[in-house]
This record gives structure tokens, C-alpha cells and sequence, in this order.
């Protein structure tokens, strides 16, 4: 029979890569001082799948790989050696080699032979002293050829060998599939009736077995019961009298096997007297390059069935009620009406519920970023000279898979450089009189409609000087320029901007911070940090839950509807022409509460005529993004609702100020304004108009 | 025809040797672990038991102890899958009472040229 084994390396690839996670993890928390046997076990198990479904599956390079990782973690399990930070550490690397290997695989690619190869090597001298057994990829291949005419075994089964589960006929007839054989019971232990067991075995056997057969065959027939019977074979000296008389007899090779009729229910068999193996050479299993090509890349995503069963359990309410309104306008009439509205509302809930199901299908929990982070910090702390505690909290906080995919970047950005610029090396921390060890803390939790995640330390914080200095230097600021401690942070966020007085490769390059700001804008976010000289920082991502859908604020400007989102609006209010002040350059700041906030006519913005030039007449809008406010000059405040982000990138082109478009109730299209973005043109508006007064 | 439990905590090894098995017309019933497996041997009843070695909750060798305590399964063939690396494995599963034992890699006509050994 032939099975296409490519059929289950997806399962093969996918729980390998989960059992790598696991083996990483547990890695991470071995304690080298008391060594858990569970997380030892476990960390094995992962091993040993790996090593046993990659031989199965035609993977021999991961075989051989994970055979060395195998006997390691062997030994480490059955106690022979001692669990050194070392080891773990190799360990470790060895994961990340058989991860690449498996991805390589995978992805069908060459892999870094080179990287596994070193690693091996290492794993190799730790075992040194303990010969690592060479990897038997095909059992018995060197069973020695001898010339034999055949053999002649005598099988005494132990009483209890039918308790095993072998059954002596069952051998019998593997042992006849080898070539013609001659066999004789031996009755004599068979008891008298009052004593007989029947759940023993008396009989035993004297089998004359022809032709030129290596011994391993007929040896590995008796493989599983060698200790539960007594067994002797031997060669046939010459070749027996007895078979030419029965070749003679039956010719052509068919030989009626002489069996004890009463125990053993043998038929009348061809035998072809040429050893039969049960290993096919030819049909050794190859990896089926092409078939892996043709595999699509799909990214996919696991849901529970909880939630696919509700989903299924509200698409029926949906049928229903949808029946139910059909059912209606069959003969409508205005005594219907009620019920009529009845079946909307509920049209409405069901949809609305629908929504939320299918929204929280693409949620996944935030320890999908989370978990990659006590290895970073494991391995850039060693790195680094660095001792560091990772604390986690929140993981199970959901966010979109998009923004989860796009935010894991970032985050792992802000962690390398709390560790690098943030924790003190142990002995400035002593010195200091904090604990030797750093606290890196990761939390997440959900804030009104947003994802708040904070990566907070107990380092130096944040030198106001050095980053005014720096910045100096490096022409954001000028000399005289008075900053709040607020501005001052935020500079680290301006291309090009490192203190580190070293580049090394785990950060000092400024290339960074500014990416980090601009991805997380990018999913409508915003980033701000907090220090304290002395104490450590506060970073602090702020992320919507989804970015396909927000709860929007329609506002009209003249003939147009544009839709601000309701999260970054602070307020809104009739403004009064005396609470405007015209400063350099046409710029309109409006005073409010002591607080001068610049305004944007969104009617200049986009080019369009306004029910009225006067801010007499219309309302403003005050938004906050990147931690900024301005106010946003509209004729009408419309509905609140939900709307569905449609990208106007995909569709058009990206355009300054605007995040996206809706599809309104009406069939007309909105523009959903992007206030961050915003905010950013109305700073550079002024610097602009600044260099056109200077020239 | 002969039904088989198969016991592993390997999803791909699984459905690599439930597949096999049904291919070749044989009943076959899975198990993720001994302690799942043990469940299922009481509930119903197999022709043979073919469990792997490593598992969580409970190993190989334990089911195979456990199975052999049960009066239904005293005479039943019960295999295990090893690892060359595991000689030590295959005298404890003796012990315990397995069968015999397939060694690990293994193809498709392996595994069924192994279980004719001892159903059929």
C-alpha cells in the first residue's frame, strides 16, 4: 500500500513548532538550583515528537539534529548531568536551529546548515565522554551474510507467553513466510485434563526451516518473546533429506507444511523459499518537494469553537427574524406596523451581536507578542551583564490579530531599550542601593474603547540632560529653547535620535524610536513615556481594539460629512470670536481654561465652502492626538455611530489628514479624519508659513 | 475486522498511524495520552493497543501495566512504539507486559507488516 506521508507534515510542522515554544519556555523557567522533573519530562518529550515524527516524516537532518538534543536532555532527565546555565543556553540556540530547520522545511528554503552544524558540535562536546550513539535510520542493515541451508530451532514457550499478547501460531506462521519449513509439536507437557490451564502454553515446538536465510530474519521473528520462551537455533549442517523427498513429492516448490493439526490452524501455503522483508528499501519515504511547493500560503487563525458556535447559534436568530419579516411583507398592512418595528429591532440586535461575534473572531490574547519576551530578555540580559526579572501581567488582554501582529515589532523595540538604556549594570544598581536584579514589567489591559500596554522599569530613567545635550547638538532645539520635562522625553522620538554613547548592536543606532512612534500611529495609537531620574520609565502604548470598525462622530462641513473619531475627541463647544487670537502668521489659537489650543478650519483643510466663514457660526472640535491638542472647526455636529474603515489606500491613494472612508446608511461616502495626522499639519503649517514670512 | 486503539501525543504520528490503519480496512479509535487511552480500553473494547513511549499524564509503560490489570485485555497485543535509543524502554515494556515494540521512524508498511505479526 502506498500513503502519501506529505499529507501530514502541516500537522507534523505545526505541532513541532508548538512543542519548540514549549521546550523554549520551560528552557526559561529551569531552575538550575532545583531542577523540576515536569518541566525536564516535558522539555524531553518536545525533543523526542520532534526527533520520532521528522524520521517518520523524511526530515532526516532534523532527526539526526534532535537525536544529539535528545541524549542531552536524556541524560539531563535519568539525572547523569548536572543542568549548568551552559547547557540551557546551548539548549536553547539548539531550539532556534531545529525551529529554522523545521521552518526551512516548511517554507521549502535552504536553512542555516552552517549556524545547526556549530551548535551540534557544542551539544556534542558537553556530551563528550558520553559517546552520542550514531542515529540507526535503517535498523539491522548489517546483519553479516553466511551461507546456511537452513536452520533448525526448537521453540519452548514459557507457560505465561500467550499473557504477553504472542500468540506461538501467530510466530509460527511469520516464521513460514520466510521459506518451506518443516514443523513438529511437542505434546509431552500438556497435562491431564483436572490440571490443564487454559490460559497457558504446554506445547512446544521443533522446526526445521530450509533455504538460504540470514539468521537476523528468523532472529527478529522471536525479537519480542526471546525472554519468554527458550529458543535454540542453530544452522542445518546439510541439506536435509527430508525437504527433497517433500519437494519431490509436492514439485514446483509447494510443500504442505506438516503441523499439529489439533493446535494449529495453518492452510496448505506457497512458499517461495526467498527470505521476504517486511522493509521495502525502494519504498523508503522521500520528501515530496513539489507537493510541499504547491501548498498555498494562507495565514490562518484558531478559534475556539465556543466562539464559532455562537456565531452559528446567532446566524439562526438571523434567519428567523429575517423569516419573520418576510413573513410580514407577504400582505403587509398598517396594523402591522408594530410588529413590523418588533422585527427590525431585533434585525438590529442580531446584527449588531453578529458584529461583536465576528469582531472578537480576529481577537487574540496579547501573550501571542508577550511570550517571544522572557527569551529576548534571558538572552539580551546575559548579553548585556544585565540581571533581569521579567514580570508579566494581562496577557490574556485581547487585541485585533492585526494590530497584534504590527505592534509585536515596537514592543520588542521599547524592551531592548529598557534593558540597554533603562537597568543599571548589577553593580551601578548596588551602588545605587536597589536590588542587584531589574524589574521589567509588561501590562496590558483594556482602557474605555482602548488596549493600553505598558513596559515599565526600575532603572535610571530617563537623563533630561544628556537628551537636551544630544538634542542640541544635533539641531532639534535650540540653545535657549526652555522644554517641559513632557517635550524633553519626546525628543527621543525624533529620527536620528540616540544618546547611547556607544553604537553597539543591540541599540545606539537611532533608527528606532521614530519607527516605533510611526507604526504605532500608523494603527491609531499613540506612544508616551514617563521617567523618573532614578527610578526607572514608563512607557506607555495606547492602541484601538480593532482597526476595522470605530465609533465615529459625524460632523458636516458645508456639503460634506466626515467622521472624527469619537475616542480622540475631548469636547466640543460654540466657540466665541473673543477667545480667538490671531498670532504670527494667520495661526488662530483659541483660549480656553488658560490653555491656548491652535484651530484648523477643516473647511481650508480640504478646499470646501462653508455654511459660514465666522466661527461665530460653527462649532469646534477639540481633539488630542500625539498627546496634542487642537480644535477642529466644523458648521454641524451630526450622529454618533458606528462605522465600518474601508481603506482609502487600497482603493485611492493616501491622502494627509484622513485615515480612511465609510460607507454612510444613505449610500453616501465619509471621510474619517485621521487627528494625529492632523495635529502634525497644523504644526508643520506654521513652520511653513514661518520660512515664508523669513524669506 | 479488527479494531485498534492508538495511543500518542503526537498529533501528526496520530493520524499517521490512524490513517494507515484505516487504509488498510482496520477499525481505529485514538488516544492523546495513557490516562485517555486507559478510559477508552475500559469502555470499549480493541483488538490491539499501539501506544507511544513519552507521553503526558501517563507514559506508555504505565498504560501497558494498567492494560494488563484489566481482565479484558490480558491476551491482547499491545504494542509499543519506541526509538532506537530506547533498549531500556523495551525491556521495561516487556515487563510491564506489552507485546512487542516498532521502532521509530517507521513507514506505512512497517507498521502494517508489524501488526500482522500479531492480529489476523
Amino acid at each position: 500500500m502506498t500513503i502519501d506521508l506529505s499529507q501530514f507534515h502541516s500537522t507534523f510542522f505545526e505541532e513541532s513548532l508548538e512543542g519548540l515554544d514549549a521546550m523554549e519556555s520551560n528552557l526559561l523557567n529551569l531552575d538550575i538550583n532545583d531542577n523540576d522533573p515536569d518541566i525536564i519530562n516535558s522539555i524531553f518529550r518536545a525533543a523526542h515528537s520532534i526527533k520520532g515524527g521528522s524520521g517518520t516524516f523524511g526530515f532526516i537532518a532534523i532527526t539526526e539534529f534532535t537525536h544529539v538534543q535528545e541524549t542531552l536532555l536524556d541524560q539531563i532527565r535519568s539525572s547523569e548531568r548536572e543542568v549548568t546555565q551552559d547547557i540551557i543556553n546551548i539548549l536553547l540556540e539548539s531550539v532556534d536551529c531545529v525551529r529554522d530547520m523545521l521552518l526551512s522545511e516548511k517554507d521549502n528554503r535552504e536553512c542555516d546548515f552552517d549556524q545547526a552544524s556549530s551548535v551540534r558540535v557544542q551539544m556534542e562536546n558537553v556530551l563528550n565522554g558520553h559517546a552520542v550513539p550514531e542515529v540507526e535510520l535503517n535498523d539491522s542493515e548489517d546483519i553479516p551474510e553466511v551461507s546456511v541451508e537452513g536452520w533448525r530451532i526448537n521453540f519452548a514457550p514459557h507457560l505465561h507467553m500467550i499473557k504477553t499478547g504472542n500468540d506461538p501460531v501467530r510466530i509460527l506462521r511469520e516464521l513460514s513466510s520466510l521459506g518451506l519449513m518443516e514443523v513438529q509439536v511437542n505434546t509431552e507437557k500438556l497435562p491431564a485434563l483436572p490440571q490443564y490451564d487454559p490460559e497457558s502454553c504446554y506445547l512446544s515446538w521443533n522446526i526445521e526451516l530450509f533455504g538460504d536465510i540470514q539468521e537476523g530474519y528468523v532472529r527478529e521473528i522471536f525479537d519480542w518473546v526471546e525472554d519468554d520462551c527458550d529458543l535454540t537455533i542453530s544452522p542445518l549442517s546439510q541439506v536435509d533429506e527430508k525437504l527433497e523427498d517433500v519437494v519431490a513429492a509436492k514439485g514446483d516448490g509447494e510443500v504442505k507444511q506438516i503441523l499439529d493439526t489439533t493446535e494449529v490452524p495453518v492452510k496448505e501455503q506457497v512458499v517461495n523459499g526467498k527470505k521476504q522483508r517486511a522493509v521495502d528499501p525502494d519504498q523508503e519515504v522521500v520528501p515530496d518537494k513539489k507537493h510541499a511547493n504547491s501548498v498555498a500560503e494562507c495565514s490562518s487563525i484558531r478559534v475556539s469553537t465556543e466562539k464559532v458556535d455562537e456565531l452559528i447559534n446567532l446566524v439562526g436568530e438571523l434567519v428567523i427574524t429575517q423569516s419573520m419579516i418576510g413573513e410580514l411583507g407577504k400582505d403587509f398592512s398598517a396594523s402591522k406596523i408594530e410588529n413590523m418595528m418588533d422585527g427590525l429591532s431585533q434585525l438590529e440586535r442580531h446584527t449588531r451581536e453578529l458584529q461583536e461575534s465576528v469582531m472578537r473572531i480576529r481577537m487574540l490574547p496579547i501573550s501571542f507578542s508577550f511570550n517571544r519576551f522572557p527569551r529576548l530578555v534571558h538572552d539580551l540580559g546575559s548579553k548585556l551583564g544585565k540581571k533581569v526579572e521579567l514580570k508579566m501581567s494581562g496577557e490574556n488582554t485581547e487585541l485585533d490579530k492585526t494590530v497584534l501582529e504590527k505592534i509585536s515589532d515596537p514592543l520588542v523595540h521599547l524592551v531592548r531599550n529598557s534593558l540597554d538604556h533603562g537597568l543599571e549594570t548589577p553593580e551601578i544598581r548596588t551602588a545605587s542601593g536597589k536590588p542587584e536584579k531589574g524589574v521589567l514589567l509588561l501590562n496590558a489591559f483594556h482602557k474605555g474603547g482602548s488596549i493600553i500596554i505598558e513596559i515599565s522599569d526600575d532603572g535610571a530613567g530617563l537623563n533630561k540632560e544628556k537628551i537636551r545635550n544630544k538634542a542640541i547638538q544635533s539641531g532639534l532645539i535650540g540653545d535657549e529653547d526652555n522644554l517641559s520635562d513632557e517635550k524633553i522625553y519626546d525628543l527621543i522620538f525624533q529620527p536620528g535620535f540616540s544618546t547611547a554613547d556607544e553604537v553597539s548592536d543591540v541599540s545606539g543606532r537611532g533608527v528606532g524610536m521614530d519607527v516605533v512612534r510611526k507604526n504605532i500611529r500608523e494603527l491609531g495609537g499613540a506612544v508616551e513615556i514617563a521617567s523618573t531620574p532614578g527610578e526607572g520609565s514608563i512607557i506607555t502604548i495606547k492602541l484601538p481594539l480593532t482597526l476595522a470598525i470605530l465609533d465615529g462622530q459625524l460632523v458636516r462641513v458645508g456639503s460634506e460629512t466626515y467622521i472624527i473619531p469619537l475616542i480622540s475627541i475631548i469636547e466640543s463647544l460654540q466657540a466665541q470670536e473673543k477667545n480667538i487670537k490671531t498670532i504670527v502668521d494667520n495661526a488662530e489659537v483659541y483660549r480656553q481654561r488658560d490653555e491656548y489650543i491652535h484651530i484648523v478650519r477643516l473647511h481650508e483643510t480640504f478646499n470646501i465652502k462653508p455654511d459660514s466663514q465666522s466661527i461665530n457660526d460653527g462649532l469646534i472640535v477639540m481633539v488630542e492626538g500625539e498627546g496634542k491638542k487642537i480644535g477642529l472647526l466644523v458648521d454641524e455636529l451630526l450622529g454618533q455611530q458606528q462605522v465600518v474603515i474601508k481603506s482609502l489606500e487600497t482603493n485611492y491613494k493616501r491622502i494627509d489628514g484622513v485615515s480612511g472612508a465609510t460607507i454612510l446608511g444613505n449610500g453616501t461616502v465619509a471621510i474619517i479624519l485621521d487627528v494625529p495626522g492632523l495635529v502634525a499639519m497644523s504644526r508643520s503649517e506654521i513652520i511653513n508659513d514661518n520660512n515664508n514670512k523669513v524669506a | 475486522m479488527a479494531t485498534i486503539l492508538t495511543v500518542d501525543d503526537s498529533t501528526s504520528m496520530r493520524q499517521m498511524v490512524s490513517f494507515t490503519l484505516k487504509q488498510a480496512g482496520y477499525e481505529v479509535d485514538e488516544a492523546t495520552d495513557g490516562v485517555e487511552g486507559l478510559e477508552k480500553a475500559q469502555s470499549s473494547r480493541f483488538n490491539l493497543v499501539i501506544t507511544d513511549v513519552n507521553m503526558p499524564r501517563m507514559d506508555g509503560i504505565t498504560l501497558v501495566g494498567e492494560l494488563r490489570s484489566l481482565p479484558g485485555y490480558q491476551f491482547t497485543p499491545i504494542l509499543l512504539l519506541t526509538t532506537e535509543a530506547g533498549a531500556d524502554k523495551k525491556k521495561q515494556g516487556k515487563e510491564a507486559g506489552a507485546t512487542g515494540w516498532l521502532v521509530k521512524p517507521f513507514n506505512p508498511d512497517q507498521l502494517l507488516n508489524t501488526i500482522k505479526k500479531v492480529i489476523g
